[in-house]
C-alpha cells in the first residue's frame, strides 16, 4: 500500500504487507513469532519505526557507482532488528532490487547434519541440506530475475554436467536444488554472477543487488560443527561462509549490504553483548569496516502508544483493564521492548 | 531440711499471733516411721506450701539485711539494688567453688515474689479463708461468681428501665477496639492458679455476655483489667526524612534482604520509570516475568508506576531471593514519600515485612532438612 512513500510523517504507524509480497519475498525471512501473528491476525503489519527510515533513505540517496556500502543494524535483544531489515528488504524489492536474503547465518554454522568435503576446493566442507533450502527460497523470491540473468561462464559441475553460458540464472539455480550435492558451489556460482552483473547500470539490464543478512556476527565466530576427528571447523572452512564473506566485501558496485547483528542465535557471546565490537570481533570488525551503523532501540513512547492500540484494535488484549490500568504496568513489565511486549500481551 | 509432710507451720506463731484458745494439736505426731514410707509420702505432698504470714516474713527479713548490708557498704540504703548485694557478697564471702549457684546468696526466694506462689490458704484452725477454696480453682470461681453477679444486676436494671417505660437507650457499649481478651497462660498468671481450656473458655462465654447486656458501662473498669491494649503496629515504623540531591530532585536510599541476597536501593523522583541494577537494564538483569512483577508490586500497589527512577545494587542468593530483597528496599525507599495512611495500608499489604524464611538446616541422620533416607523394612 504505502510502498515508496513513507516518509517521517508516518513514524509509527502500521502498514500491511500485501499477503502476495508475504508469500514470495519472505519465505523464510521474518521472525517466528512474527509468522504465527501474521496466522493470527490474517494480515502482516509492520510498523514504520526510525531505523528501517533512516536505512531506506540512505539507500535512496546511495551513489551506485561506487562499491556498496555497507550498513549494520544492532541493538539489545528483542528491539526490531530483523523486523527493521524485513521493512527495507520489502522496500527494496517493491523497488525492483534483486534481494539476496540470507534469513539466519547462524543457522549454516550450527547444527549441520551433513557435512561433505568440498569437490570444487579440497580443504572445505559443504554443506547441502542449507544450500538447497537457501536456493529454493531464493527462487521464490526472486523469480523475474531468474530468466533475465544470463550467465557469464561456463560452470563445470561433474563429468557429464555442466551449465553453458549464456544460459539464464533460472536453470543454475533448479540444478542446486535438484542436484543437491553440488548446492554449495551453485551458491557460490549464483553470488559470484550476481555480484559481477550488478555492476552495470539500469539502462543495459542491469539491477540493484540488495544482500540482507541477518545475524552477519556469525560469519567471524566459531562454529559448533565437527569435522569426524572431532576438531572443530573454522567458518572459513564451510563453503556458505566463505562465498558470503565475498559478497560483504565492498569490491562490487551497484548494490548495498545491509546486515543484522543477532546474539540470540550466535555461538559462545555473553547474552549481555550487543555492540558491533563485541558480536562481531576483531576480525569481523576489520572485514566490515567501513560502515554505517544502524541502531535499533525499544519503542519510544508514541511507537508504544501506536502498538498497543493495534493490538487492541485486533482485539488481541482481552483483559477488562486493558484500557487504561493494564497499560503502565506492561510498560514497567515491558520496558517497552517490542519482542517481551509481545510475548506478554500473548496471553492477556 | 527435711519438711516433713504435715501442715507447715511454725510453732510459735500459734502463740503469738492468734489469739485464739490452744488448739488441738494438729501437727502430726512423729510416728516412727521407716524412711521409705518418709519418701512416698513426701512425694504426695506437692510443692511447699507457706503460709501469708511465713512469706512476708521472708521478705521482711531480707529488707532489713538489705540495709544492713548496704550500711556495712557504706551505700545508701535506699538506693540499693539487688545487682549491687550480688557484688557485695561476692566482695565479703568471696568463693572459689566453680558452680555459681553454690556460691553464697542474698535473694528473695522467687516462689516469694508478689503472684508467684499460693500461700496456705487455710488458717490455724484448719478452716480456709476463701468461701469457695473446696472448688480448688477459689481465685477463677470467685471471679466467675462476681461476673454473674454483675451480669444479674445488669439484667435488673434493664427491666427496670424497661418497665419505666421504652427509653431511648443512649448508653454506648464499651469500646473494644484496640485490646483484647487476656489469653488462658495470663489469666492464670493473674489468677496464681492453673485453669483448663473449657474454664477459660466459659469464661470468655460469660464476659461477651457481659458486653452484650446494654446498662455494662459502669461494669467498663472491670471488664478492662481483663482485656489486654494491643499496640498500635505502624507507630513502630521509622520513617526516615526525604533528602534533596544538587538539582533539588528528591531522593531517598533503603536497604533490603531476603534469604541471602541483600540489596540498597536509590529511588528518585523524577518523570522517567527507569531502574538500574548493577548498571544494566532491570529488563536483562530479570529475564523472568515472575522477577519483575515483584520489582513492580511496590509501584503498582501505590500507583506510582512510571514517577520514580531506580538505582539498585544486588547481591548474593539466587535471582527469587534477590527479587524479593529488592521488593522490600523499594518499598522501604517510598516510605519517605508517602503519608501515613499510606504506609500504614502497605505494612498490611506485606510489603514491609521481612521474610523470615531461611533455609533449614540438614539434620544428622535424615537425608535433608526434613527427608529421612529410605526406610528399609530389613
Amino acid at each position: 500500500m504505502w510502498r515508496a512513500c513513507q516518509s517521517e510523517r508516518h513514524l509509527g504507524q502500521y502498514y500491511t504487507l500485501p499477503t502476495s509480497h508475504l508469500h514470495t519475498i519472505f519465505p523464510h525471512g521474518l521472525p517466528a513469532r512474527y509468522q504465527q501473528q501474521v496466522k493470527t491476525f490474517n494480515e502482516g503489519c509492520v510498523m514504520v519505526r526510525q531505523p528501517a527510515l533512516e536505512l531506506i533513505s540512505y539507500l535512496k540517496a546511495a551513489d551506485y557507482s561506487k562499491p556498496a556500502v555497507r550498513y549494520l543494524l544492532y541493538g539489545l535483544k528483542g528491539s526490531g532488528k530483523t523486523m527493521s531489515l524485513c521493512h527495507t528488504i520489502h522496500y527494496c524489492s517493491t523497488q525492483g532490487w534483486l534481494v539476496l536474503h540470507i534469513p539466519d547465518a547462524h543457522l549454516w554454522v550450527k547444527n549441520c547434519k551433513e557435512l561433505l568435503p568440498s569437490s570444487y576446493h579440497t580443504s572445505r566442507f559443504d554443506q547441502p541440506i542449507e544450500a538447497s533450502n537457501w536456493l529454493r527460497n531464493f527462487r521464490t523470491t526472486n523469480e523475474r530475475f531468474l530468466s533475465k540473468i544470463k550467465l557469464r561462464q561456463r560452470y563445470t559441475w561433474t563429468k557429464r554436467e555442466s551449465t553453458e553460458k549464456g544460459s539464464p540464472l533460472g536453470e543454475l539455480v533448479d540444478m542446486g536444488v535438484s542436484r543437491v550435492k553440488s548446492s554449495s558451489d551453485v551458491v557460490g556460482a549464483v553470488l559470484k554472477e550476481l555480484r559481477l552483473q550488478a555492476a552495470e547500470t539500469e539502462e543495459s539490464e542491469g539491477f540493484r543487488l540488495a544482500v540482507a543478512i541477518d545475524g552477519v556476527n556469525s560469519l567471524w565466530g566459531r562454529t559448533t560443527i565437527k569435522k569426524e576427528d572431532k576438531s572443530p571447523v573454522a567458518p572459513e572452512e564451510l563453503t556458505l561462509i566463505h562465498n558470503l564473506r565475498k559478497m560483504i566485501d565492498n569490491n562490487w558496485c551497484g548494490g548495498a549490504v545491509i546486515a543484522t547483528l543477532s546474539q540470540t542465535g550466535s555461538l559462545y557471546s555473553p547474552s549481555s553483548a550487543y555492540l558491533p565490537k563485541e558480536l562481531l570481533g576483531e576480525e569481523g570488525f576489520d572485514s566490515m569496516d567501513p560502515f554505517i551503523p544502524v541502531p535499533v532501540s525499544n519503542y519510544s513512547e508514541k511507537e508504544f502508544e501506536s502498538c498497543y492500540l493495534y493490538y487492541l484494535d485486533r482485539h488481541w488484549l482481552q483483559h477488562p483493564h486493558s484500557e487504561n490500568e493494564g497499560k503502565k504496568e506492561i510498560i514497567f513489565l515491558s520496558n517497552r521492548n517490542p519482542s517481551v511486549l509481545e510475548r506478554l500481551c500473548a496471553f492477556l | 531440711m527435711e519438711w516433713t509432710s504435715s501442715l507447715i507451720v511454725p510453732q510459735d506463731s500459734i502463740k503469738s499471733n492468734w489469739l485464739i484458745p490452744a488448739p488441738p494439736k494438729v501437727l502430726s505426731r512423729q510416728l516412727c516411721v521407716s524412711s521409705a514410707l518418709h519418701r512416698k509420702n513426701l512425694a504426695a505432698a506437692g510443692p511447699e506450701k507457706f503460709s501469708e504470714e511465713f512469706i512476708k516474713k521472708q521478705v521482711e527479713e531480707y529488707n532489713i539485711g538489705k540495709r544492713h548490708l548496704a550500711n556495712i557498704m557504706g551505700e545508701d540504703p535506699e538506693t540499693f539494688t539487688q545487682q549491687d548485694i550480688d557484688r557485695s557478697i561476692a566482695y565479703l564471702f568471696p568463693s572459689g567453688l566453680f558452680d555459681k549457684r553454690a556460691r553464697p546468696l542474698m535473694k528473695v526466694r522467687p516462689e516469694f515474689l508478689p503472684g508467684q506462689l499460693k500461700s496456705v490458704q487455710w488458717g490455724a484452725d484448719g478452716r480456709p479463708f476463701h468461701f469457695l477454696f473446696y472448688t480448688g480453682k477459689q481465685s477463677y470461681y470467685s471471679l466467675m461468681h462476681d461476673t454473674v453477679a454483675k451480669v444479674l444486676a445488669a439484667e435488673k436494671q434493664q427491666v427496670l428501665l424497661l418497665s419505666e417505660g421504652p427509653v431511648p437507650q443512649d448508653t454506648k457499649p464499651i469500646s473494644l477496639v484496640g485490646s483484647r481478651w487476656l489469653l488462658k497462660e495470663e489469666l492464670e498468671e493473674l489468677l496464681v492458679e492453673t485453669i483448663s481450656d473449657h474454664d477459660y473458655a466459659r469464661f470468655i462465654q460469660l464476659m461477651e455476655r457481659l458486653l452484650s447486656l446494654p446498662n455494662c458501662l459502669s461494669e467498663k473498669d472491670f471488664v478492662q483489667r481483663y482485656r489486654k491494649q494491643l499496640e498500635i503496629q505502624s507507630s513502630k515504623q521509622q520513617v526516615a526524612p526525604l533528602q534533596y540531591d544538587e538539582n533539588g530532585v528528591a531522593y531517598s536510599t533503603a536497604d533490603g534482604r531476603r534469604k541471602t541476597a541483600t540489596c540498597t536501593v536509590l529511588l528518585r523522583d523524577c518523570g522517567s520509570g527507569s531502574i538500574s541494577i548493577n548498571g544494566r537494564d532491570y529488563l536483562h538483569y530479570f529475564p523472568v516475568l515472575q522477577d519483575r512483577e515483584q520489582l513492580m508490586f511496590p509501584f503498582h500497589f501505590l500507583d506510582m508506576l512510571g514517577r520514580f527512577d531506580g538505582q539498585c545494587t544486588v547481591g548474593g542468593g539466587g535471582r527469587s531471593s534477590q527479587a524479593g530483597a529488592l521488593r522490600l528496599a523499594i518499598s522501604r525507599a517510598m516510605l519517605s514519600f508517602l503519608s501515613e495512611g499510606q504506609v500504614e495500608s502497605m505494612r498490611q499489604a506485606g510489603l514491609l515485612t521481612p521474610d523470615p524464611r531461611v533455609k533449614e538446616r540438614k539434620k544428622p541422620g535424615q537425608e535433608g532438612a526434613r527427608r529421612k533416607f529410605t526406610w528399609k523394612k530389613r
